[in-house]
């Protein structure tokens, strides 16, 4: 492929204690593409995603070993400002967690740590930023409102365009609709196909479909090794491994 | 043999689950009526303004002037507080967010041991240690000639005996709090402090105030430990040097011997009401904290 690689993974391991979560992960994704790591529950997905804004720092009993290159930099090295490569990367979770706050700070606590310091400033990339989550029509009249108010398909809009806010490069999701219902995950799927032109995508998932309609490159993984990688064309018309034929005809256990 | 159909079972469920919530609802209103009657005496003959606010306790000739003891109360119940709290706090922040889940472990049967040891033990502790450390150390440092049975000592012991009943409730509430929403704040770029400190402690803040106002309580009612280092001087404490007396502290010193002083028994019984109606307060200003900072 000609695309540039974003994101290169080589040797990655991950171990709690004497288990290993992620076994030699080599993986390269493509900047500006949608990619879509696939497997099912427990397989090490979320851990991925976790190492790539080193939010397993967060977990002491985790061992990371390899290297994750972004942009070429080595992000796993000692001196690597976690909080800058945090920024660069939007992370959106499974359920959405709205901080304590209302809707505008929100956004503008993602603002304020990414060094906007004026007042009127901080109003017009709330605004903008409420209005590229298509959530801006919905919640003008009431920004001051505490953010769990909201319902649980305007909060995870909420929390894409707080991940937004901080202007990242890179957007991590992990299942981001699998708590929303059809029509609110469609919303999300519709806007990371807008984002991708802009941001290079990282989705987790589980659900196939999802995956057919949005990805552009498939990462198969199951049991924490990569099973298959490659064009989400190749992979899911022309699987090359038995277990991913198995996990897309629906017959996998 | 009869057997009952459905609704008589649903109305027979019924009607004991309403006893016995009327029984625990009713409670407080029963005691505080008993003790409204039998401080009745009292409450006939003197202007509740004199009772509250009068500052000569002469129970032989008739004078009881309350104020001594409330201020009594109040200095040591906040004082505690205030030592304590922010002990409180950061410990249960750094066991939660920083240490190893291994402390944690080890905390809390230590935190519960703390809890199990008897008031009068506290007490002869504060004797012990409390009193001599303030009467050659801590008075001298700052210039005072105390003899160590004071408010200050007092509030030391009661800061330490309310530390587990705090702390407990507070790890219980951060570690309710999801790990994901720290995850949120951490991963739009916040410092671990920046999220603790705007994010994490923000959610909790309905929970930290019901910790505080906990504790509070069980420092304004706690008698023996406090009894056994205030020093027991029926006097308005000028610095918390001083020694002081609390209401718990009346109470228990004086309910043997009350019968030969007319009116006596009224007074302590009155005692008890003020204390009630402080708890009461109390509760229902951290009730109004609490709803306040419930939103988020």
């Amino acid at each position: 492929m000609t695309d540039n690689k974003k994101i290169q993974i080589s040797d990655l391991n991950v171990f709690a204690g004497k288990f290993q979560i992620l076994k030699n992960i080599n993986i390269e994704l493509p900047e500006n593409k949608i990619t879509v790591i696939l497997g099912p529950s427990g397989c090490g997905k979320t851990t991925l995603l976790k190492c790539m804004n080193r939010l397993t720092d967060l977990y002491p009993e985790l061992r990371v070993t390899g290297d994750i290159r972004i942009s070429g930099n080595n992000i796993l090295a000692a001196k690597e400002d976690i909080y800058k490569l945090r920024q660069h990367m939007g992370l959106l979770s499974q359920r959405p967690y709205p901080l304590p706050m209302t809707i505008y700070n929100n956004i503008a606590y993602g603002l304020k740590l990414r060094g906007v310091k004026k007042r009127r400033e901080i109003h017009k990339l709330v605004v903008h930023y409420l209005q590229q989550a298509n959530l801006w029509e919905e919640v003008k009249h009431r920004l001051r409102e505490p953010a769990s108010r909201l319902s649980i398909g305007q909060q995870q809009r909420l929390c894409l365009a707080r991940g937004l806010a901080v202007n990242p490069g890179i957007i991590l999701a992990d299942e981001p609709t699998s708590a929303l219902d059809p029509i609110s995950s469609q919303y999300i799927e519709q806007k990371f196909l807008e984002l991708k032109n802009e941001y290079t995508i990282v989705l987790v998932t589980h659900v196939l479909r999802q995956a057919r309609r949005i990805a552009d490159y498939v990462v198969f993984m199951y049991l924490g090794e990569v099973i298959e990688q490659g064009d989400v064309h190749e992979v899911f018309e022309n699987p090359k491994m038995e277990k991913t034929k198995l996990y897309l005809g629906g017959t996998f256990n | 043999m009869y057997i009952l159909n459905r609704w008589q079972r649903h109305w027979a469920n019924n009607t004991w689950m309403i006893i016995s919530l009327l029984v625990v609802a009713t409670l407080p209103f029963f005691l505080f009526l008993g003790l409204y009657l039998k401080s009745f005496l009292l409450l006939h003959d003197y202007h509740l303004g004199h009772l509250l606010f009068g500052k000569i306790w002469k129970p032989g000739i008739g004078q009881f002037g309350f104020f001594p003891f409330i201020v009594g109360s109040i200095w040591v119940t906040l004082l505690a507080m205030v030592i304590s709290a922010p002990i409180c706090l950061l410990a249960a922040i750094y066991v939660t967010q920083y240490s190893k889940t291994r402390l944690l472990r080890i905390m809390h049967p230590a935190i519960d041991i703390l809890a199990g040891i008897p008031s009068v033990v506290y007490g002869l502790w504060g004797i012990l240690v409390i009193v001599p450390f303030i009467a050659r150390y801590l008075g001298p440092l700052f210039g005072v000639d105390t003899v160590g049975y004071s408010i200050l000592a007092a509030a030391l012991v009661l800061s330490i005996m309310i530390v587990p009943f705090i702390l407990n409730i507070l790890i219980e509430i951060f570690r309710a709090i999801p790990v994901e929403l720290k995850e949120a704040s951490l991963a739009l770029g916040a410092t671990e402090w920046q999220s603790i400190k705007q994010v994490i402690v923000k959610k909790a803040l309905p929970g930290i105030i019901a910790a505080f106002g906990f504790g509070l309580a069980r420092a304004f009612g706690e008698t023996m430990a406090v009894l056994m280092v205030v020093g027991n001087v029926v006097e308005l404490p000028k610095s918390v040097f001083d020694p002081g007396y609390t209401l718990p502290a009346l109470i228990a010193n004086n309910y043997g011997e009350m019968l030969s002083i007319p009116k006596y028994d009224s007074a302590l019984m009155f005692a008890a009401l003020i204390l009630l109606v402080v708890s009461l307060f109390f509760n229902l200003i951290m009730h109004f904290f609490i709803i306040r900072y419930n939103k988020y």
